[in-house]
């Protein structure tokens, strides 16, 4: 699996300036690629035309060589609110992938709870949406988008409206689950930190020049800790390039 | 327990007002009527004389007919009424071109008094039960159409998104999402669609001639009889206030409830 972006500019209609400007990136199987950037600059845009919710103005966008031209269940999107269906209970949620594709409701089932163990959540299959907090909602998110074996996972933010204990633990689950799986994740983030803690490859936006600023491989054990020295290092030199590209 | 305690002396309250405003109806009837001579009897209805004229229109089972024709009537009408405003709706929304031209004319039609519509309907179905039909259907479906069409309209963009990227066809972005979303908008629009049809039908009843609750009204002006027409009237009331107690809101709050709104 790869996912190839070539010369991908993106100009909205009502707008003159091109938000994204020839974005060229690769990602391959079992990668986990974190974008970063100032608020604005394109990171969401970025995520809708690999999912296929926007199209690019030039350019293309190839799985596995084919052009991406619509939605589709091998780029699960998961959102930063949560998306979950409030008619649905927890677990009929996690199964909705797996019914639209017509999936026996016996593998459903031993999927939907799979996932829901890996992440915490079996306990509350029948619980409603209303009923979980946040970070549960989340996880629930997570466990749904899994059960898609999307060539990749698309994240946007999914933590960031969450409180900073309850994004940290998530993200560290997210670590767990994700030297589990190897699922090949794109992961928008605003914050450096989490980007270093989870990411191969940290895509650095510029928002003055609307494209890739940079890409800095992480090489970091895993698991990861926030206060090896290393890891502040690394968080420090990413940082500096993200608010150095602001100020051009 | 404290809750049914609650609940229980609310509705002892309510009792107690509605008797204390019955005792006050018949003495003011007495007042103006026997020892002041304000009104004439013919004018002025009584709870006594209510209750006689239900005893008399219970005996000879023509209170239970008419009810019995009118709710059918009332019913089969708001039936086609949801059909056609629902799929009116839907159409409102698939089609932009749809939503932009026809759009503003239902809206337009949907604020006439569904009595304009008696005319229309007895030229072209006569005296006949269709005509009331034809009337209850003009009066609400309309109402529903623009309801079906906002709450449509209103679901988040965000659960089409994540179905699509589900691998939802549109099929199923219709049944799995579209139609659960906008559910409870839409039962809150199926209400007022059935206080809009139960308005039309008396409005059609009362301009014809088939037995029903609007012709026990216009019986009881012919005869002078403003008993029956009170009594008519409350009868109205009582199933409206019952039909919207027993099936609407049960149903909006069942759904309401299950989703924490
Ligand atoms: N549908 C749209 N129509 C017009 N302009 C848009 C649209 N969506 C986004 N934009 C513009 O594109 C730019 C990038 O938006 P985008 O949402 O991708 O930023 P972002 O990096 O995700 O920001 P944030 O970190 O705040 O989420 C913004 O200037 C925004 O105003
Ligand atoms: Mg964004």
């Amino acid at each position: 699996m790869s996912l190839v972006l070539k010369n991908v500019s993106k100009i909205f209609e009502d707008s003159k300036e091109d938000v994204l400007y020839r974005i060229n990136l690769e990602i391959k199987k079992g990668e986990f690629v974190c974008v970063v950037g100032k608020s604005g600059c394109g990171k969401s845009t970025l995520l809708n035309l690999i999912a296929g919710l926007e199209k690019p103005t030039e350019g293309e966008i190839l799985l596995n060589g084919n052009p991406v031209t619509a939605p589709g269940s091998d780029r699960t999107v998961m959102f930063q609110e949560h998306a979950l269906f409030p008619w649905l209970s927890v677990v009929q949620n996690v199964k909705f992938g797996m019914k639209m594709a017509r999936v026996s409701p016996k593998e459903q089932e031993e999927k939907a709870m799979k996932y829901l163990q890996m992440v915490g959540l079996a306990e509350y299959k029948d619980h409603a949406i209303h009923q979980l907090s946040g970070g549960m909602r989340q996880r629930v998110a997570l466990a749904r988008a899994m059960t898609m074996d999307s060539a990749i996972l698309l994240m946007d933010e999914p933590f960031s409206a969450l409180d900073k204990q309850t994004s940290n633990r998530l993200r560290s689950e997210l670590q767990d689950m994700w030297l589990r799986t190897r699922q090949t994740i794109l992961f928008i983030t605003h914050s450096v930190e989490e980007a270093v803690y989870l990411a191969d490859r940290i895509v650095i936006m510029s928002p003055s020049a609307h494209s890739i600023a940079n890409i800095v491989p992480v090489e970091l054990e895993r698991p990861r800790h926030v206060y090896d020295a290393e890891f502040v290092e690394y968080r420090r030199k990413i940082l500096k390039e993200v608010e150095g590209n602001q100020e051009k | 327990m404290k809750k049914s305690q609650i609940k229980n002396t609310k509705w002892i309250s309510e009792v107690i007002f509605l008797c204390g405003v019955l005792i006050l109806w018949q003495l003011l009837y007495v007042l103006g009527v026997d020892i002041l001579s304000l009104w004439k009897p013919y004018a002025m209805p009584s709870p006594a004389g209510v209750l006689k004229s239900l005893c008399a229109l219970l005996s000879d089972m023509s209170l239970l007919t008419a009810v019995g024709y009118s709710l059918l009537r009332g019913i089969s009408g708001y039936m086609i009424s949801i059909v056609t405003g629902c799929f009116l709706g839907f159409l409102m929304n698939h089609f932009p071109y749809l939503r932009q031209n026809l759009r503003p004319v239902v809206m337009g039609i949907q604020t006439l008094p569904s009595v304009c519509w008696v005319p229309f309907s007895i030229l072209w179905f006569g005296l006949t039960q269709q005509a009331i039909i034809f009337v209850v259907i003009m009066g609400s479906a309309f109402s529903i159409a623009i309801a079906a069409d906002n709450a449509i309209r209103n679901v988040p963009v965000i659960y089409k998104k994540a179905a699509l990227t589900m691998g939802a066809d549109s099929k199923q972005i219709y049944r799995e999402i579209i139609l659960p979303a906008s559910l409870p908008e839409l039962i809150s629009g199926l209400k007022q669609g059935w206080s809009f049809a139960w308005r039309a039908l008396m409005s059609g009843e009362v301009m014809t001639t088939c037995i029903g609750l609007g012709q026990t009204l216009i019986e009881g002006r012919n005869l002078a009889d403003i008993n029956q027409v009170m009594l008519v009237m409350i009868v109205i009331v009582l199933i409206g206030i019952l039909i919207d107690q027993i099936i609407f809101s049960k149903l909006e709050r069942h759904v309401y409830q299950k989703r924490g709104l």
